[in-house]
């Protein structure tokens, strides 16, 4: 459902992404992994459209009705509509706005735009709470403002609990795993699995494969200096706990 | 649970509304609805202001004595005063010959209406169409509502009751008639005519308002409501609102007000005084949307408004929330003297300020009594090329032992050549207070509007949604139907203002 072909990014005069191919099937589980600043992260945001990058050549093409089409000229919020979605690594905090308020516009626009009707509010609300309780947050936490004064890990379940009311066909996961205890960790990795079919797909971005063990990648890719050096099955990310990146290089 | 039920209540309109208003996008490219003029003939004085003016209305209004003496006595001396200029508020002179003192409706009888079935059905539909049916069948229920037409109140709805249960709400003028002792005991003893330049005026011209006494004991059975709306070409709107509260008596007020769209600029200078005895509490709620002026900044009403209560006893509460959206100028700083001890204010404050509007507005906490408590929580948000400034000043009297005050003054810009200010003063005279102020000002933040962007919501829903969320601490203390018009009007007036 995604093709990435040559792809080339930059912000702000230096370039981050140097030549990224990557192909991503319905069904499958790819990981990304990379040291600090190899582009892992801005790869994520270049696929859902962060205005701070910019591409320079190559393409993205996402399958839409069955045909590729490029997407660098949608907006972020058609992407979404699309079915693209980003877990991010630091999720901003929204002030006075609910998470059943966010949760509930943001469902609402993606089923308009898919030409599905929107569920009732107590339907709705039924709804959420099950996802709610699959990643392990109380019902009472929808009331809360979007992040604000959350800690690390229920920022993260947040990311997690939308991914899992907006259903995406394809979710980036950007470093969802760094920073969570075991627990934390446990309940997102079995949410993965619980959403996880044949019609949809995750792309992982990840330092380390702890999270690799509860979620089995059917694709692990390295990624340094901004282009994929290695790509393998799961065993590549045992290897790569052994060896290290250096063991990588061109 | 429950709690949880009402706000989910409250947040299903407020998604909704957001999701409807792409649909009405097309229909609504004009920012202000309320422009329309009613053609009702109307009996007005002639331009121009003395003593004779002065005299005719007292006349009409068929008032005490005592009240002539007192708009005699202010007119004197509001003639040896000038306006304030300390706001740094840019306008042309005002030339107070210039305007009509008094306008009212040739068809509204002098003599009071039995019924809001009476009343002349052009001024009928006119509040219809503001969204307020006054006739018995499609009235609001569970508010009764003062509607004040140009210079006169056309009536008050569910007068019965009202009566039941010995709540006194009318009008002003009829006030003055039938309860002249009751007024006299309480008019002016919050804002005496010498306070300042606006109020005087307001003493000395007041045409109509509301008055409303809740006795002793009673909890109002409905929320209390006067609309205002301007009609007449030139005339100024001078209206006169005295809220009193018995011991242990609780109300809840909201007040509205509209104007057409004209080129020239039109006076609306208000005076509310509120006051509450022993533990009672009155709470006051405005959304104020009077006509702003157009992109240029052509016409618009100056509104220079004074509004202020006195928690005159032991743990009384008075609190002003406000949703300032309209006027070319805003200048008004609803205040609370806390007297008695234990007593409480409050004020939450959103002003949105677009195009070439100026908005200066604030409050006034001044603690008194022993363990007095305020809280001021501002929001201002300046769009296009307008001006947004908070203006506040929180004063603790050397008496005033175990004085709180938390102050939240905060501003978004969401256009390049707009501006905020804040201007607090803090001043104590009393080492045991605890005085809390926080400030801050941003632009719309761009992380921010991204993240929304990404779950789905395009620009237009991702601003509203955001400056809904700045807003929230203000907006929830609203009635619910005041909290989702208000919710609507910031929408409205926004629109055109983010691209």
């Amino acid at each position: 459902m995604l093709k990435i072909q040559n792809l080339h990014a930059q912000t702000e005069g230096h370039s981050i992404l140097n030549g990224v191919n990557l192909e991503i099937k319905a069904g499958e589980v790819h990981a990304i992994m990379g040291p600090n600043g190899s582009g892992k992260s801005t790869l994520a945001k270049v696929i859902v459209g962060h205005p701070e990058y910019e591409i320079t050549q190559g393409e993205i093409l996402y399958e839409k009705d069955f045909n590729y089409q490029d997407i660098s000229p949608w907006t972020p919020e058609d992407r979404t509509k699309e079915g693209l979605f980003m877990a991010f690594q630091y999720p901003v905090e929204v002030p006075g706005v609910s998470n059943l308020n966010l949760l509930k516009a943001s469902f609402n626009s993606i089923c308009k735009h898919q030409g599905v009707p929107e569920m009732g509010e107590e339907e709705f609300i039924s709804f959420v709470k099950k996802k709610a309780e699959m990643v392990g947050l109380p019902f009472s936490f929808l009331d809360r403002s979007v992040n604000e004064d959350f800690s690390g890990g229920e920022k993260k379940r947040n990311e997690i609990l939308q991914m899992a009311v907006l259903s995406p066909r394809l979710a980036i996961l950007d470093e969802t795993d760094s920073g969570l205890d075991v627990d934390s960790m446990t309940m997102i990795a079995q949410t993965l699995n619980k959403l996880k079919n044949k019609q949809n797909a995750f792309l992982l971005i990840t330092h380390y494969n702890r999270l690799l063990n509860h979620i089995k990648p059917d694709f692990v890719h390295i990624i340094k200096e901004g282009k994929i050096q290695k790509s393998g099955n799961h065993r590549l990310a045992n290897e790569l706990e052994e060896k290290g990146y250096t063991a990588f290089n061109q | 649970m429950s709690q949880c039920k009402s706000f989910l209540l409250k947040d299903k309109s407020l998604v909704f509304y957001i999701l409807k208003r792409r649909k009405q996008k097309v229909l609504t490219k004009q920012k202000y609805k309320y422009g329309f003029v009613t053609k009702v003939p109307s009996e007005k004085f002639a331009k121009g202001l003395n003593e004779e003016v002065i005299c005719r209305l007292s006349k009409i209004k068929k008032e005490p004595t005592w009240m002539l003496d007192l708009r005699l006595k202010a007119y004197r001396h509001w003639k040896t005063l000038k306006e304030p200029k300390w706001a740094g508020l840019k306008y042309p002179p005002i030339n107070y010959q210039d305007i009509h003192y008094y306008s009212a409706p040739a068809t509204k009888q002098s003599k009071k209406t039995k019924s809001m079935d009476e009343v002349d059905p052009e001024l009928l539909k006119t509040f219809e169409r503001l969204g307020i049916p006054l006739n018995e069948r499609k009235r609001l229920a569970g508010v009764a509502v003062d509607a004040v037409f140009d210079s006169v109140s056309l009536g008050t709805t569910h007068q019965d009751v009202l009566k039941k249960s010995g709540v006194i709400f009318c009008s002003i003028s009829e006030a003055l008639q039938e309860y002249p002792d009751l007024v006299q005991k309480y008019f002016g003893s919050v804002v005496p005519y010498r306070d300042n330049f606006f109020a005087c005026l307001n003493t000395a011209v007041f045409t109509d308002g509301s008055f409303c006494f809740i006795p002793k004991g009673v909890r109002c059975p409905l929320d209390l409501s006067t609309y205002f709306r301007i009609n007449e070409k030139d005339t100024g709107q001078f209206e006169r609102t005295l809220v009193v509260a018995e011991d242990s008596s609780y109300v809840n007020y909201l007040e509205g007000c509209t104007a057409p769209m004209r080129d020239s600029n039109q006076l609306h200078a208000a005076v509310v005084e509120l006051v509450a005895l022993d533990h009672a509490e009155i709470r006051y709620s405005t959304v104020q949307n009077w006509y702003p002026g157009d992109e240029q900044g052509r016409g618009g009403i100056y509104n220079f408004v004074t509004k202020r209560g006195k928690c005159a006893g032991k743990g009384s509460r008075i609190s002003w929330t406000q949703v300032e959206a309209g006027s070319a100028i805003t200048w008004k700083y609803p205040s609370c003297i806390l007297q008695g001890d234990y007593s409480s204010g409050a004020f939450y404050s959103v002003a949105l300020t677009h195009d070439k509007m100026q908005a200066d507005t604030g409050t006034k906490m001044i603690h008194i009594g022993k363990n007095t408590k305020s809280t001021i929580v501002s929001k201002g948000i300046s769009a296009d090329d307008s001006v947004n400034s908070y203006r506040g000043q929180v004063k603790i009297l050397p008496q005033a032992k175990g004085a709180r005050n938390f102050s939240q003054c905060d501003s978004m810009l969401a256009g390049k050549n707009s501006a905020a200010n804040t201007f607090p003063l803090i001043e104590i005279k009393n080492k045991s207070a605890v005085v809390e102020h926080e400030a801050t000002t941003s632009r719309i933040n761009e992380d921010q509007l991204f993240y929304l962007k990404s779950r789905g919501l395009d620009t237009e829903s991702a601003v509203s949604l955001l400056v809904n969320g700045f807003c929230h601490q203000v907006f929830k203390k609203l009635p619910l139907e005041f909290s989702v018009e208000a919710v609507k009007l910031i929408e409205m007036k926004l629109e055109n203002s983010i691209a």
